[in-house]
């Protein structure tokens, strides 16, 4: 078993909580898992990503070669784009379709629409709606998660409970919100 | 009993230290390095021990401190970013000299393709310059494994250690397998047994200085040997050879796996192992070095007259001359095939970070923008923070950045050469840092700049760390000589404009030396203080 995967978006939005409950569940799995952060300066608003590499063999690079990831996982749909180098031709995209639109020059949504719909495996959710529904619009985050869950080679029961043990200083009330954002984006990609 | 953990390097590299036993971590902010003294401060375990993990003012007291701790017997680490230990250098290399009594750690996390830094300098320079021997981890478990190492070979050898660390190591996690319990601090003081060689008299640091290169040689045969981290991979093809430093062990088993036909040899510990690049170069036709940063053992093997073997890396053009590797540049410098992939998309735009929504630094700059407009000869001189986004538009305000603390400096010195208006603009954590002694240049010829301290009450570029001079900033800018009636103080919102459009006026056409606080919390560290007052 082996997934390499891009978790890309906005600084603030939220990707690093994706990265820790998949690692929670990959490490209470056994695997191995390598993942590369950025910190400082570029979370300030600008494009972040983090590389995320599970697997049941030992992992020797902290990043993902170009061409080997298997799922580009974004919350937000120029992000998602900007990794595409990184996609191996098999890979997926999984991306949030709600544009983060802080500068002036971002580009007309249905140019970048276009582009998504070119890949061959991608999936297009507009999860800050989803998380809405839910009535947890700050869950966007863990509803992207469940809209790549069939992707990530875990049984999602796993990756629930690596939720509750990520959110369970916060309180059963959000614990509870995130399941229903992780089921609800589960739902609308299947 | 050992269990797994999900950590980040920095991450590892903490807990190592405190399952080392460590007295303290001594360090200021900065990236990559924060995550190291964070993680202290939020142990249990290291509360429970009273380990010291309070920030330093800057790098230099922080490895000064450590000194402290060392003198009398126990464990200390130091941790910095590479520019910092610019800051700390003139403690650094004479510690050499005066070795340590208990064990010292400095980490230095070097920041390659200036993720968030001015400048990609190696720090293993540092270490060869001044005879102290490096551990280079290549993942995340021998980084924590190397804590307890160094502290041993620091404390047998009688000399500080600097771990490097680079991006990638200081930023990514990966599962290490750890110590349940600490080694328990050591309680009692014992003191050096040559006492003298702390006291760097000429006659005592000349009879010392042999001694350090002495034990130089003595550190690369440990380096070198069934004790050390370096490591020889023989392989039959010999129409190559590759040595691989640090993390570019990482890149090039992702690309050759374990059962590579070239011999290997990984360096994660200097003094560099002469005798194995010597005898990798009597077997093999050519070298690749694939080293992280600059090219410095690169250019130790290729010297300046002609080689009996062709070496080959950064200076070749096999890799990039500069910025950071990654799987791809050594796939490459191997002469391995690109993976097939997608092309780049070219409805992609760039998205550089930006000071927050509601940052004060953005009024600050929006006041300055507006008077500064009435002065065409006028220049703004920046400093190392968030607000050297001003630099940036929409506001385009700033016209240097250099090093902690050289906005006021500069502004006083093209003040002196005739620029009016002639304005600084420094936090409140960098002003503490290395901008006070600047300040007191200032004030000494009463130079007539203004320096706005942009008082956003942390530290916060690197998350929002406490800052040194909290509550004291008034106190400190009359202390060094400011006049008082000079220092003023605004709240830096949109609705106070024409106050502080004003103020900057009157302290721009003051034929002297002012100081304006702007203060307003950061808020990033407001929203998470908030947060804190909820629970």
């Amino acid at each position: 078993m082996k997934k390499d995967i891009i978790l890309a978006g906005v600084g603030g939005q939220g990707i690093l909580s994706i990265a820790t409950v998949i690692g929670e569940a990959a490490l209470k799995e056994g695997l191995h898992i390598k993942q590369a952060e950025v910190h400082g300066m570029s979370q300030r608003g600008g494009d972040v990503q983090s590389n995320l590499r599970i697997s049941s063999d030992p992992i020797a690079s902290d990043l993902i070669p170009k061409g080997c990831a298997d799922i580009i996982i974004s919350l937000e749909p120029m992000e998602a784009l900007r990794y595409l180098p990184w996609l191996s031709k098999e890979g997926w995209i999984v991306t949030n379709t709600t544009p983060f639109v802080n500068i002036p020059n971002y580009p007309e949504i249905e140019s970048i629409m276009e582009e998504l719909r070119k890949i061959k495996n991608a999936i297009l959710v507009d999860v800050d709606a989803i998380a809405r529904e839910v009535g947890n619009p700050r869950g966007a985050n863990i509803a992207l998660l469940g809209a790549c869950s069939h992707l990530l080679g875990m049984e999602p029961q796993k990756l629930e409970e690596g939720i509750s043990r990520i959110f369970s200083d916060k309180g059963e009330a959000i614990v509870e919100a995130n399941i229903k954002a992780f089921r609800a984006g589960r739902d609308a990609s299947l | 009993m050992k269990v797994k953990k999900l950590l980040l390097g920095d991450e590892a590299v903490a807990l190592g230290a405190i399952n080392a036993g460590i007295t303290g971590v001594y360090a200021y902010p900065g990236t990559p390095s924060t995550e190291i003294t964070e993680y202290i401060q939020s142990s249990g375990t290291a509360r429970e021990a009273g380990i010291q993990c309070r920030w330093c003012t800057n790098e230099k007291t922080a490895m000064e401190t450590a000194l402290g701790v060392s003198y009398v017997g126990q464990r200390a680490i130091v941790c910095m970013k590479h520019v910092g230990l610019n800051v700390a250098a003139d403690a650094f290399v004479n510690s050499a000299i005066t070795g340590v009594n208990g064990g010292v750690i400095v980490i230095v996390a070097d920041d390659p393709s200036m993720h968030s830094s001015q400048n990609e300098q190696d720090s293993r320079f540092y270490g060869k310059f001044a005879f102290i021997p490096i551990l280079e981890p290549s993942d995340q478990q021998e980084a924590y494994d190397m804590m307890e190492y160094g502290f041993r070979l620091s404390e047998e050898n009688n000399i500080p250690v600097m771990m490097r660390l680079t991006t990638r190591m200081a930023h990514s996690r990966a599962v290490v397998e750890v110590a349940v319990k600490p080694i328990p601090r050591r309680e009692e003081l014992t003191f050096p047994k040559d006492p003298s060689s702390w006291i760097l008299l000429p006659a005592n640091a000349r009879r010392k200085y042999p001694k350090v290169i002495a034990g130089y040689e003595e550190l690369e045969k440990i380096g070198a040997s069934d004790k050390g981290w370096n490591k020889y991979f023989d392989a039959p093809d010999k129409s190559l050879g590759v040595i691989a430093c640090g993390i570019a062990y990482n890149y090039l088993r992702e690309n050759v796996g374990m059962n590579y036909t070239h011999p290997i040899l990984k360096v994660s510990q200097y003094p560099a192992p002469s005798d194995l690049i010597r005898k990798m170069a009597s077997e093999c036709d050519s070298i690749l070095v694939i080293e992280e940063g600059q090219p410095l053992l690169e250019e130790m093997i290729r010297g300046i007259l002609p080689a009996p073997v062709k070496v080959l890396g950064r200076l070749s053009g096999e890799l990039p001359r500069v910025g950071e590797l990654n799987p791809n540049s050594v796939r490459a410098a191997l002469g391995l095939p690109a993976h097939d992939t997608h092309e780049p998309s070219s409805v992609v735009v760039p998205r550089p970070p930006a000071l927050c929504q509601g940052c004060g630094h953005r009024d600050v700059y929006a006041a300055l923008n507006e008077v500064l407009a009435d002065y065409p000869g006028h220049k703004v001189f920046s400093d190392i923070g968030c607000y050297t986004l001003g630099a940036l538009p929409p506001f385009r305000t700033i016209s240097s950045c250099i090093d902690m603390g050289s906005s006021i400096t500069v502004a006083r010195g093209a003040a002196d050469a005739g620029l009016w208006p002639s304005v600084a603009v420094i936090g409140d954590s960098t002003f503490t840092h290395s901008g006070i002694t600047s300040l007191l240049d200032a004030a000494n010829v009463n130079a007539n700049i203004v320096v706005v301290i942009s008082d956003n009450l942390t530290t916060g570029m690197t998350g929002g760390q406490d800052s040194a001079g909290t509550g004291k900033l008034e106190a400190i800018c009359a202390a060094v000589g400011v006049d008082p009636a000079h220092i003023r103080t605004v709240i830096p919102l949109p609705k106070n404009m024409p106050e502080i459009t004003q103020i900057i006026r009157e302290e721009i056409e003051y034929k002297g030396l002012s100081v304006i606080i702007p203060r307003r919390e950061c808020i990033q560290t407001a929203k998470r203080h908030a947060k804190e007052r909820k629970k």
